[in-house]
C-alpha cells in the first residue's frame, strides 16, 4: 500500500493547526488501510525545524522541502513537487486543509495528476477498501457521499473538523526533499502579506467564533463582540453576517454564510442575528450555536442549540464579565 | 491597459432555492427552483465590464457549460454589459474536472488576457475549476481575489488569506477566481436587457467526460435538536456559561 499524502500547510516557518488536523485526518485513513502517513511541508530555508512534531499527529514520515523560491507560497511551485512526490511515492489519497492555501492548491494538483477532487470534506471513511468523503453541498442543505474514480483521492478538508486527540507517538523522521525549482519559471508570485487589523484569528479557523449582525445597530458596538472574544483569550475570532458586511461596518473577510467563510467552530455565538437561510449555509455545521437576540420568534432559534431571548446591550457585557471570571 | 477578458459563468439554482434529493438517491431534483447566474460569477462580470470601462476598451466573452437553459444565466450576463456569449452545451450538468476540461479546450483556441471564474459555485461548492483550467493550459492563477489592476501587461491581484492578504503579480493570460472585494455587481438596465437580445450568443456542442469522483449517495443534514431557551436578559448568563462548561464541554 502507497500511503496518505498529508500536505503540512506553514505559514513564515511555522506549522499552521489546519496541518495538524490534516496529519490526523491522514492518521485515521492510514489506520483503517494499514499504510503510512507521509507529511510534506515545503517552506523557506529553515521550515525543517518545526517538522517531527508532526510525528505526534500520527505522521510516520515527514518530507521537508526548503527553497529561497518557497519563502511565500507558490501555487505552480508547489504543485510542481507535489504532483512529482506522489508521482514517485505513489498515495491512495492526498489530504489537503480546506484553507485559502489549500483550496488554492489541491485542484491544481489534482488537475495535473488528472484525477477528480473534493473540496470542504467534513468525514472519511473507508467502505470495502475504497475511501469515502463526506461534504456539504448546495450551501449545507445536502450531504454528498462521494468517492474517487480514480488514485489518488484528492480531498481538502474543512478546518477545525478532523481535531487531533492526542499523542500517536510515531517518531516523524524527517527527510529531505530535493526541490529544485525557480521563481524565475513562475507566473504568479506573490510579493507582499498584508496582515489584517492585529494578526487576530480568522474566522474561518478560531474554535470559538462570534458573530453580530444588524442588532448591533452601529460599527462601534461591534467593540461588545470584541471584547468578549478577548475575554475567551485569543480563542475567539468575531465574524460578521453580510447586512452589516454590506454597510460597510465589517470587512468581507469576516462575513459568515453563503457568500462569505463557512466555519464550523466548537461554539458559534450569533449575536443580533435573525438566522437567513444563507448566514446558516456558512455556520451550521458548529458543534455548539448559540442564539443572542432579543425576538423570541428569530429563525436562529431553531438551529441554536441555547438561546437567551434579550437585549444584546445588556447580555453582551454581562457575558464577557462572566467569561472574564471563569478564565481567571 | 486594454484587458480582453472571458468569464466562466455557470447556471445554478437560487440560494433561497429548496433543493431535493431525486429518487435514484444520487442526484439533485431542483425542479421548481428558480435559477440565478452564480453570485460569484457576478462579481466576475462585473470585475471585466469594470476593467473594460476604466480602459475605454476590451471585450468582455462570457462562456457557460450547460444545458440549453444556461442560454438565459449568458443573456443576464450579456444584460449586464457583457459583449459577446457561448454556451458550450451537454447533456446534463457536469462539474469539476469534466466542466474543467470542457472550459480549457475552449480557452486555448482564444486569445485573451484574464479567464473570469467565480471562487465557487454556490451548488456543488467545488472552488475548483479555475485553478483547475489554469493547471490544465498551464497559466498561472490566483484565487479568492477581491480586486485586481491591469497594468504594463502585468495583473496585481489582492488575494484574501486567513487574516490578512497576499498581494499577487502575474503575468498574463491568467486565471483569476473572484470573490466579494471590490466589484458589486450592477444590475442589468432595461437597456442593457433589450440590446442583450442583439448581442451574439454561439452555440457549440460538447462532449463530457469523467469529473474523477462518483457521487455514492445523498442525505439531508441531520436536523439539529430544537433550541433551547435558557432564559431571558443578562441574568440567563450564568446558566448559559454553566451549560456550556458542563453539559457542551466547549468552554
Ligand atoms: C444571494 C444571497 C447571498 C447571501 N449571502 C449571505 C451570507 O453569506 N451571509 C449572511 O449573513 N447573509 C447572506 N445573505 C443575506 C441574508 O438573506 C440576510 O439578509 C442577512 O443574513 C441578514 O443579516 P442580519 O441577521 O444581521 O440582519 P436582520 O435579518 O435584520 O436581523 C437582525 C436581528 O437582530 C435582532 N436584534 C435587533 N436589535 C437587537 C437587540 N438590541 N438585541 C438583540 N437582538 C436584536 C433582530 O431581532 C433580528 O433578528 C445573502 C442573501 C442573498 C440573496
Ligand atoms: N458549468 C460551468 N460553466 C461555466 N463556468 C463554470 C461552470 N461550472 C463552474 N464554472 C466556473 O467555475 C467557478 C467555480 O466553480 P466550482 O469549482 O464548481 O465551485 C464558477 O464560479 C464558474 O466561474
Amino acid at each position: 500500500m502507497p500511503g496518505i499524502f498529508a500536505f503540512a500547510e506553514t505559514r513564515d516557518g511555522e506549522i499552521r493547526k489546519v496541518a495538524h488536523e490534516v496529519v490526523t485526518a491522514a492518521r485515521t485513513l492510514a489506520d483503517a488501510l494499514g499504510t503510512e502517513v507521509h507529511a510534506v511541508l515545503l517552506g523557506g530555508p529553515g521550515t525543517a525545524a518545526a517538522a517531527s512534531e508532526l510525528g505526534r499527529y500520527g505522521a510516520d514520515k515527514v518530507f521537508v522541502g526548503e527553497s529561497d523560491a518557497f519563502v511565500r507560497y507558490s501555487a505552480e511551485g508547489y504543485t510542481t513537487v507535489i504532483s512529482s512526490f506522489i508521482q514517485e511515492h505513489g498515495c491512495d489519497a492526498a489530504l489537503f486543509p480546506a484553507s485559502s492555501m489549500g483550496r488554492d492548491l489541491a485542484p491544481r494538483v489534482a488537475a495535473r495528476l488528472g484525477v477528480g477532487y473534493a473540496n470542504d470534506c467534513t468525514a472519511l471513511e473507508v467502505q470495502g477498501g475504497q475511501i469515502v468523503a463526506t461534504r456539504p453541498e448546495y450551501a449545507g442543505k445536502l450531504i454528498a457521499q462521494v468517492a474517487a474514480t480514480g488514485t489518488p483521492a484528492v480531498l481538502s478538508l474543512r478546518p477545525n473538523v478532523f481535531l487531533p486527540t492526542g499523542e500517536s507517538g510515531k517518531a516523524g523522521e524527517v527527510q529531505t526533499l530535493d526541490v529544485s525549482v525557480n521563481q524565475a519559471d513562475f507566473g504568479a508570485i506573490v510579493r507582499e502579506i498584508k496582515a489584517g487589523a492585529a494578526e487576530k484569528m480568522d474566522v474561518g479557523e478560531a474554535p470559538i467564533v462570534i458573530s453580530g449582525g444588524r442588532g448591533l445597530q452601529s460599527p462601534d458596538n461591534f467593540k461588545l463582540l470584541e471584547e468578549l472574544a478577548e475575554a475567551f483569550g485569543g480563542k475567539a475570532a468575531v465574524g460578521a453576517s453580510r447586512a452589516v458586511v454590506d454597510a460597510g461596518w465589517r470587512p468581507h473577510s469576516e462575513q459568515v454564510g453563503q457568500t462569505g467563510k463557512t466555519v464550523a467552530p466548537t461554539l458559534y455565538i450569533a449575536v443580533g442575528i435573525s438566522g437567513a437561510i444563507q448566514h446558516l449555509a456558512g455556520m451550521r455545521t458548529s458543534r455548539y450555536i448559540v442564539a443572542i437576540n432579543k425576538d423570541p420568534e428569530a429563525p436562529i432559534f431553531k438551529t441554536a442549540d441555547y438561546g437567551i431571548v434579550g437585549d444584546l446591550f445588556q447580555i453582551l457585557p454581562r457575558m464577557t464579565e462572566e467569561v472574564r471570571k471563569m478564565m481567571a | 491597459m486594454r484587458v480582453k477578458s472571458i468569464v466562466c459563468v455557470k447556471r445554478v439554482p437560487d440560494t433561497e432555492a429548496r433543493v431535493r434529493i431525486a429518487a435514484d438517491g444520487k442526484s439533485v431534483d431542483a425542479a421548481g427552483a428558480k435559477f440565478i447566474l452564480n453570485p460569484y460569477d457576478e462579481f466576475a462580470v462585473e470585475a471585466a465590464l469594470k476593467h473594460k470601462e476604466a480602459a475605454g476598451a476590451g471585450d468582455v466573452t462570457v462562456v457557460s457549460v450547460g444545458d440549453t437553459a444556461s442560454a438565459e444565466t449568458l443573456r443576464t450576463a450579456l444584460a449586464m454589459g457583457a459583449d459577446a456569449a457561448v454556451l458550450l452545451k451537454t447533456d446534463g450538468k457536469p462539474e469539476g474536472l469534466a466542466v474543467a476540461r470542457i472550459l480549457a479546450e475552449e480557452l486555448k483556441g482564444r486569445e485573451y488576457d484574464v479567464a473570469l471564474f467565480g471562487m465557487k459555485a454556490i451548488d456543488d461548492d467545488l472552488q475548483a475549476v479555475g485553478p483547475m483550467v489554469a493547471e490544465l493550459l498551464g497559466i498561472p492563477a490566483v484565487t479568492a481575489v477581491t480586486e485586481f489592476s491591469a497594468e504594463g501587461g502585468k495583473i496585481t491581484a489582492h488575494r484574501e488569506i486567513e487574516g490578512g492578504h497576499e498581494v499577487v503579480e502575474l503575468k498574463t493570460p491568467c486565471v483569476i477566481t473572484l470573490t466579494k472585494g471590490a466589484y458589486e455587481p450592477r444590475y442589468a438596465s432595461l437597456k442593457g436587457i433589450m440590446a442583450a437580445k442583439k448581442k451574439p450568443l454561439e452555440e457549440k456542442p460538447a462532449t463530457v467526460g469523467d469529473a474523477g469522483v462518483e457521487v455514492r449517495g445523498f442525505s439531508y443534514p441531520a436536523e439539529r435538536q430544537a433550541g433551547r431557551i435558557v432564559g431571558e436578559g443578562p441574568d440567563a448568563v450564568p446558566a448559559l456559561l454553566k451549560l456550556l462548561r458542563e453539559e457542551a464541554k466547549v468552554i
